[in-house]
């Protein structure tokens, strides 16, 4: 169990062209479930690779409790890394496989068979221990890959790598389970490398959020998608993503093609910008609130999306399922005063957005 | 079957491999047959003998030495070059010009003329003028004409230095197709190099370990042209392989049936030598192997992970 603190840590694979990874300071707490979400290329990877070791950043410095561990190699900063892939030895039983990290590390044989039985339990694996891998279908195998990262008991923390992408649907939400009630009873700091909001949000005591090797935004789930303080983190969490309209502000005032839409907390607020609010928080109005055309109504069960447009600008509400429109009319939406914002020409949030009263 | 006529107009397909290989394999072995069975003395007299070549190719006392021989020679030629092959491949570079370096330097002597390689070496080993035989001479007794042990010890060496880069450059293929999140994972479970090589490596280069063994063995069974050269098969008959015996008997004694018999023979050994290597090491990828354990699977499998396992098909991430 181990506090791990990076220092300025980027990465590049090319010798300082292009950096995979830019320059992050931040500290992961012991025992917390961290989640690092983002789409596949933003450099989730790299970040995993550089605290395990498997990679030596190009610049910055790894601390693990205080100590700096920069140029220690991964056998000697133990910790546990779990692949999007299977990766087992074939020759091996799947409980050798699992008594592999154990032995290595001269674990005592009677402890070693224990964990081996009750990661296998844990895992659902028991039967499978005497087959060998290679004639297991390949979620199991992932599964035995698992068992593999979970077995150590002395780990600094547990690094999953898109874990459960060869995984079932359904089971992948018992495995989830698991792995949460896991960390729950043994405290290890983990790191959850996902593109799946879902699993991110429902796995994670703070998730970060990645885009194009930066880091964007990092919060509780409740905070990423009530606050986003980045449009990405508004497009890319919650489902469907954040709308954006193109405005212009002149002293706070918004207006989208010279029609009001609000006012902006901030004073004094000039230039374009982009407004944005979620699906969830575009309410129907009565008359007060903004005119769109209605495209399309999506009914899907114990909600609707409704698709609606407003010149050439597209926008999402998700509405209950009382709501009754009709498709090619116009009707008017409001929206939460907290919940929507103005962002910059940097992406980030520089304001909250109340509605215009009357405005039309 | 329901009735319908099947159309098998599509072996016609095959038709030309079927008659490239008539032309360039069977009917020249055909031949070889042809004599195997009949003693030609002349133009118009033969005598059909039957078995009796073969019987003779089986029992005779030079054929006996030259196969114990050559098995000998062929076991100690695998013993040397896929453990060295292995370790060669293991020290190139993995990228870079360097790799690119390394594959051409290792890659020479396998695009030199085996009888250029057997003249070389012939020259080489020469007490009075060649260079690898004056500089040995000046630490040990060595003379190839004379000592059995030092001519079979300088064909190991040639053949080991003509042949093991074909090994190393068949591992090394093999070794870069590793991905590399299993060094990956080793490290992260703590393995040492030596269990690095042994679990991940050797078991992900078998396939290519076969076809390199089966490949050297067959080479080396057939070795004719470099110990022709260098040796001459001797002294006395201490390096004659298979081949060169054969070739003595076809032209030097112009006996052909007994030749057309040891040559049916010694293709055929080889053919069933391989074939039984090749079927012993895939005994555990046969579709009749993992039946037994398909069913073991099967029972292991709980109920619940059956269902599961027909939606997994679905899954598409």
């Amino acid at each position: 169990m181990a506090e791990i603190r990076l220092e300025g840590v980027a990465h590049s694979y090319d010798g300082g062209k292009t950096y995979a990874l830019n320059p992050i300071t931040m500290t992961w707490k012991d025992g917390k479930a961290y989640a690092l979400l983002g789409p596949s290329g933003c450099g989730k990877t790299t970040l995993l690779n550089i605290i395990s070791g498997l990679l030596k950043p190009s610049e910055g410095k790894v601390f693990i409790d205080g100590k700096d561990v920069t140029d220690v190699i991964t056998d000697d900063r133990n910790i546990a890394q779990v692949f999007q892939f299977p990766v087992l030895y074939d020759t091996m039983s799947v409980r050798k496989n699992l008594e592999f990290p154990l032995k290595n590390r001269k674990v005592p044989r009677e402890k070693v068979a224990q964990r081996v039985n009750e990661i296998a339990e844990l895992l659902g694996i028991e039967k499978e221990l005497d087959i060998k891998p290679s004639k297991l279908r390949s979620d199991l195998q992932q599964i035995v890959s698992l068992g593999r990262g979970l077995v150590r008991e002395d780990v600094s923390a547990i690094l999953f790598d898109e874990p459960l992408t060869v995984i079932d649907q359904n089971f992948k939400w018992t495995l989830r389970n698991r792995l949460k009630r896991l960390h729950i009873a043994t405290g290890v700091t983990v790191v959850y490398v996902t593109h799946d909001q879902t699993e991110a949000l429902t796995f994670a005591d703070e998730v970060l959020v990645m885009d194009q090797g930066s880091l964007v935004q990092s919060g509780t789930p409740e905070e990423l998608f009530l606050e986003p303080k980045h449009e990405f983190v508004g497009y890319f969490i919650g489902s469907p993503g954040m709308n954006f309209l193109e405005v212009d502000a002149k002293e706070s005032v918004l207006t989208h093609k010279g029609k009001a839409i609000g006012k902006a907390s901030k004073a004094g607020l000039n230039g374009s910008h982009r407004f944005g609010v979620r699906p969830e928080f575009l309410v129907p109005a009565n008359k007060s609130g903004i005119e769109f055309q209605v495209d399309r109504v999506e009914d899907r069960g114990v909600f609707k999306l409704v698709h609606l447009s407003k010149d050439d600008q597209k926008v999402i509400a998700k509405v209950d399922e009382g709501y009754q429109v009709k498709v090619g009319t116009k009707a008017a939406f409001s929206f939460d005063p907290k919940r929507a914002f103005v962002f910059d020409s940097n992406k980030k949030v520089i304001s909250t957005v109340s509605p215009s009263q009357g405005g039309n | 079957m329901d009735g319908k006529k099947k159309n098998n107009r599509a072996w016609f397909l095959v038709a030309p491999v079927v008659f490239v290989v008539a032309f360039t394999a069977i009917i020249p072995l055909m031949a070889v047959a042809n004599y195997s069975l009949q003693d030609i003395q002349g133009f118009n007299s033969r005598l059909f003998v039957g078995l009796d070549f073969f019987k003779m190719v089986a029992t005779d006392p030079n054929i006996q030495d030259a196969f114990t021989r050559n098995l000998l020679l062929s076991g100690q030629i695998l013993l040397i070059q896929i453990p060295l092959g292995i370790f060669i491949a293991r020290l190139m570079p993995r990228s870079g010009w360097k790799a690119s370096a390394a594959l051409v330097i290792v890659a020479i002597p396998l695009i030199i003329p085996w009888n250029v390689i057997g003249t070389t070496w012939q020259i080489f080993t020469r007490t009075d003028i060649g260079l690898g035989g004056v500089i040995v001479n000046q630490f040990v007794e060595y003379n190839l004409s004379e000592s059995p042990l030092d001519a079979w010890v300088t064909i190991l060496v040639m053949d080991t230095w003509h042949w093991t880069p074909l090994v190393a450059l068949l591992v090394y293929a093999g070794l870069r197709s590793i991905p590399q999140a299993y060094y990956q994972a080793a490290a992260i479970d703590g393995a040492s190099a030596m269990a690095v090589f042994r679990f991940v490596e050797l078991p992900k280069l078998k396939r290519v370990l076969m076809i390199a063994i089966l490949l050297r063995f067959m080479d080396s069974f057939m070795m004719f042209t470099e110990p022709f050269v260098v040796t001459g098969g001797g002294p006395g008959s201490s390096t004659q392989t298979l081949s060169i015996l054969l070739t003595t008997i076809a032209i030097g004694q112009f006996d052909i049936g007994v030749a057309g018999a040891f040559s049916l023979m010694y293709f055929l050994f080889i053919q069933i030598f391989s074939f039984i290597f090749f079927t012993v090491l895939t005994l555990d990828e046969r579709p009749g192997a993992t039946k037994v354990t398909k069913k073991s699977k099967e029972d292991a499998i709980s109920k619940p992970k059956k269902e599961l396992r027909t939606k997994a098909k679905k899954v598409s991430k």
